[in-house]
């Protein structure tokens, strides 16, 4: 069918109207009132953060009038407070009793001291996926450039196999830890703040996981000889990694996920995992010619150290400080302390052969797990917590 | 990426997983489907190094035209109509999403595939972006549209309202029970590939019609990943199909899921889409039209009927009755009618219904006028405060309902009301199915099997019962439902701003106290209780007494 220009074609399109329905057009009661009203600031002002955060998981012993709504098969609904043994203030106060007439209140907010947490990076949707492309695109860069200028050619025979087994191995950490301790507890946590905070670890996790596994596949094609699977076996079989491998499975097999954060963050990462990265592979790197390496595993340790590490400490500062429950808390950790650094110092030492293999040896194995327990005391002592005894082994 | 395919890529991250040697992972979530391993593959094929920048790239965009919208004085453009209902909408969609996010480790360790755990954990990343970018949503309608009056209470209005609560159990039905059931039958298989049409992509086309650009911005924007989201569910959908022992639970679970699904999002998105707009071309189409398209069509007959051949009970009867109940019961038209009489327990105010409404409503579903105009003249005539009461207490001719235990809808097309003593209690429901799945659904047997792990439905599921001989005054306080002058409602029948024009407390005082009629029905003798059942069910159309009452 055609038209011509007698019978021009009328197309069916809303018309724009004229409203003035924008801010400050009248005055009335309310019209001045522009901040979220429900919840406290951390600072003096509301955050950004904040408005787009908290609140989103509600919380029966406040707003939350008629309760949960389903439940699992043993009735139970939400995010039990008891899903961890640490408490917050409020946590043993009983959820307000509602039935026919008692109306809806609950207590003020945030009627507990879980609440109160707010992750120091104020990460949400805009800051994850920014931080995360950037450093998706420098690794991205830093790879390309290395292959440009022929860099992997530099690598001796031995640091070849290091990489291909060693650093190859590194990746199923990340990766386990990422879906099954960290994205697993983003289901665990009372509060919207911490389950935001744990799933931006778990991506983390399984991003550095996914940068070493196609890291891996741009050597197996640049580098003759480079076994693109090895890591699979040394993973599986390599006695050096068996340590590793057990206290990796056993961090996913922690119920209580303030434990799992716990032990995962703040014992197992500053004494496995920063003893691994910054005490084994960025120190030998470049006197084995690698200059690329580094940068992958720079991305991974930035992301712990400057930002996982960063929200757990403020996580468990108000724990160990809690006006109610300070001293039940630091028992607890200070046992959970003990037990797992037992495991990371027992799991640290089975990867000791690791640091005769490459030619160019990097600071002794001793004097790497001195400074990282130096760290982890630090860290330790900063949550008010006591060293644990198990770190002189 | 770099020249590596996406399809090498994707194939390498699946040297990742590993099969646990000295501990399993923590199992927490139980199902009572049976998997056996395959090797199903990741539908997502997804890679985290092209997936960061895919996903910043489209929040580029989106905040692009946020900046855009505030500087182009978009606002100026929009509809109030629209907007007041957006803040019911936005109050309640982070919450789904969020939970939609906490849902996915509950599939980790029933679902044996490591590699769709990979598209899970980026379903859970994704979700996490949408309820956070819906949030920024609400911040920025608080921010610049003209009454911030509900935007601002936002999370606090949805968790002690009713119609909040209607939507919450959206969320909840996710996260909780029967991991299989709550984690992938009902969010992925049903919410997500079905009702996220009509949610993300309907409701959005009507937003651009009511001058606001930025719903369907940020919504688009939600949906280009939900349509990932849908595969994932696929996936997991033929692993339960391949064990013939899962059928009866796949057909227990389609069934509830499927009937919720429509009491709750067609009862919500339905009333946004048909009473929120102003956009009366006869050409435009009614959300009956769009629900035969995305739901009907795309949904049922594109997605369903085709994994029947693989053992799936496709519940046919339900999708009929669905149909049935949009459009030969006016079930969206009597939940408008009903949110519209209860307007003085919520935080946005309902635009009455004009003549060119009238006429259009009446052009989409012939027989409108007589069953709703009178009512919806009425409601205009008594939107200002001129000395008498709201419409709900004035004789209009409208009953108030009965609320479904199950859907929390009230049980609006009287006809289909079905009553029963559940666990020591008198409950009425909206419709059969509901009762089903109070009775048969959620219980730890069905149909002589064990289900042990099915969940339970919880809480205190009739709002006015904890309002229960209450003056309104006292209940929109206790709520939190008033103005920063103490005694202007949020919530108004009508959309003028005057302050002259508006209810207050001190309007609410002087009207009759709140009764629950779950409470009143449990304080009925056997006769009386079986006289209301009768009368009641000759009710209606439209909230009327029966004829002959």
């Amino acid at each position: 069918m055609t038209t011509t220009q007698d019978s021009p074609q009328v197309r069916s399109v809303p018309k724009p109207v004229f409203t003035d329905a924008e801010a400050g057009a009248k005055v009335f009661p309310d019209s001045l009132a522009r901040q979220f009203n429900y919840y406290t600031p951390q600072k003096r002002k509301q955050s950004h953060y904040e408005d787009v955060t908290v609140e989103v998981q509600p919380d029966p012993r406040h707003y939350l009038s008629q309760g949960w709504l389903y439940g699992f098969a043993d009735g139970r609904g939400g995010y039990p407070l008891d899903w961890t043994v640490l408490k917050a203030w409020g946590s043993d106060r009983p959820e307000p009793e509602r039935g026919p007439g008692t109306g809806g209140k609950g207590y003020d907010w945030p009627a507990t001291g879980w609440h109160e947490f707010r992750d120091p990076n104020e990460e949400w949707e805009m800051t994850l996926y920014r931080y995360n492309s950037n450093v998706v695109r420098q690794v991205t860069q830093n790879v390309e450039a290395a292959k440009q200028s022929k860099a992997f050619e530099q690598w001796n025979r031995n640091w070849v196999r290091f990489i291909e087994q060693h650093v190859g191995a590194w990746m199923h950490v990340d990766h386990g830890l990422g879906l099954y301790l960290f994205a697993n507890a983003n289901r665990r946590a009372p509060t919207n703040m911490h389950n935001n905070a744990i799933s931006v670890n778990s991506m983390h996790r399984i991003r550095a996981a996914q940068d070493l596994a196609l890291y891996n596949l741009t050597l197996s094609e640049e580098l003759d000889g480079f076994d693109g699977t090895a890591h699979l076996e040394t993973w599986k079989s390599d006695s050096a990694w068996q340590g590793v491998r057990d206290l990796a499975e056993r961090l996913t097999a922690i119920d209580d996920w303030c434990e799992a954060i716990f032990a995962a963050n703040v014992v197992f990462e500053p004494l496995v995992g920063e003893l691994f990265r910054s005490h084994l592979v960025q120190q030998a790197a470049p006197g084995n010619g690698d200059f690329v390496t580094p940068t992958l595993v720079g991305a991974a340790e930035y992301d712990f150290a400057e930002r996982d590490l960063r929200y757990t400490k403020a996580m468990f500062e108000l724990l160990t400080a809690d006006k109610e429950f300070a001293d039940h808390n630091k028992a607890i950790l200070q046992d959970w302390l003990s037990d797992w650094t037992t495991r990371a110092i027992e799991a640290a030492r089975t990867l000791q052969p690791l640091w005769s293999q490459p030619d160019s040896k990097p600071p002794r194995f001793e004097d790497g797990l001195d400074r990282a327990k130096s760290r982890f005391s630090g860290i330790v002592i900063g949550l008010g917590l006591e060293e644990p005894k198990e770190l002189a082994q | 990426m770099s020249r590596q395919s996406v399809a090498k890529a994707h194939q390498k991250i699946q040297e990742l997983s590993w099969e646990p040697k000295y501990h399993e992972p923590v199992s927490q979530y139980g199902t009572d489907y049976t998997f056996q391993k395959a090797q199903k593959k990741d539908p997502l094929k997804q890679v985290l190094r092209s997936y960061f920048p895919m996903q910043e790239e489209k929040d580029h965009r989106v905040y692009g035209a946020s900046d855009g919208a505030i500087r182009g004085n978009m606002f100026r453009q929009v509809q109030e109509r629209w907007l007041e209902w957006q803040k019911l909408f936005l109050s309640i969609i982070p919450l789904p999403e969020i939970s939609a996010a906490r849902a996915m480790p509950l599939l980790f360790r029933t679902v044996p595939n490591p590699e769709l755990h990979n598209g899970q954990a980026i379903q859970m990343i994704d979700e996490v972006r949408h309820s956070t970018i819906q949030q920024n949503l609400k911040r920025l309608y608080m921010n610049n549209y003209i009454d911030p009056a509900g935007f601002n209470s936002s999370l606090r209005n949805f968790q002690n309202d009713y119609c909040g609560t209607i939507g919450r159990q959206f969320a909840e039905g996710f996260i909780t029970g029967d991991a299989i059931t709550a984690a992938s039958i009902y969010l992925t298989i049903v919410a997500e590939t079905a009702f996220t049409n009509t949610l993300f992509v309907a409701m959005p086309a009507e937003a651009a019609a009511n001058g606001d650009y930025l719903l369907p911005t940020v919504f688009h924007s939600v949906q280009s990943d939900e349509s990932r989201h849908i595969s994932n569910g696929y996936a997991t959908l033929l692993m339960a199909l391949a064990d013939e022992g899962n059928h009866q639970l796949l057909a227990r679970d389609l069934r509830y899921a499927w009937w919720n699904n429509h009491r709750v999002v067609d009862a919500a998105i339905g009333t946004f889409i048909e009473y929120g707009t102003k956009d009366r071309r006869k050409d435009r189409e009614s959300y009956a039209e769009m629900w035969r398209r995305w739901i009907y069509d795309d949904y049922y007959r594109s997605y369903l009927v085709p994994l029947e051949k693989y053992g799936l009970e496709i519940p046919h009867d339900l999708i009929e009755e669905a149909w049935n109940q949009i459009w030969n019961k006016g079930y969206v038209h009597e939940v408008a009618q009903f949110f519209a009489t209860g307007w003085l327990a919520n935080y946005w105010r309902i635009d009455p219904m004009t003549d060119k409404d009238f006429e259009w409503f009446e052009f989409k579903y012939p027989g409108w006028y007589d069953k709703y105009g009178k009512w919806w003249e009425n409601y205009n005539r008594l939107s200002r405060p001129n000395g008498h009461k709201p419409i709900v207490f004035e004789d209009v001719d409208y009953e108030y309902p009965h609320r479904c235990w199950t859907c929390m809808v009230p049980c609006l097309v009287r006809e289909d009301m079905v009553m029963a003593k559940v666990d020591g209690q008198w409950r009425t429901y909206c419709h059969e199915m509901c009762k089903w799945t109070d009775e048969t659904a959620f219980r730890p047997t069905y149909q002589g099997r064990q289900t042990p792990n099915m969940g339970q439905l919880i809480g205190h599921r009739e709002w006015e019962t904890l309002y229960h001989g209450w003056n309104w005054a006292d209940v929109v306080s206790d709520m939190g439902f008033v103005r920063d002058d103490g005694k202007t409602m949020v919530a108004q029948p009508h959309l003028d701003l005057n302050p002259d024009k508006m209810w207050t407390l001190d309007h609410l005082r002087k009207c009759p106290p709140l009764q629950s009629p779950n409470v009143l029905l449990n304080e009925m003798t056997d006769d009386e209780r079986t006289a209301f059942a009768a009368r009641y069910v000759r009710g209606g159309p439209a909230g009327r007494a029966p004829v002959d009452a």
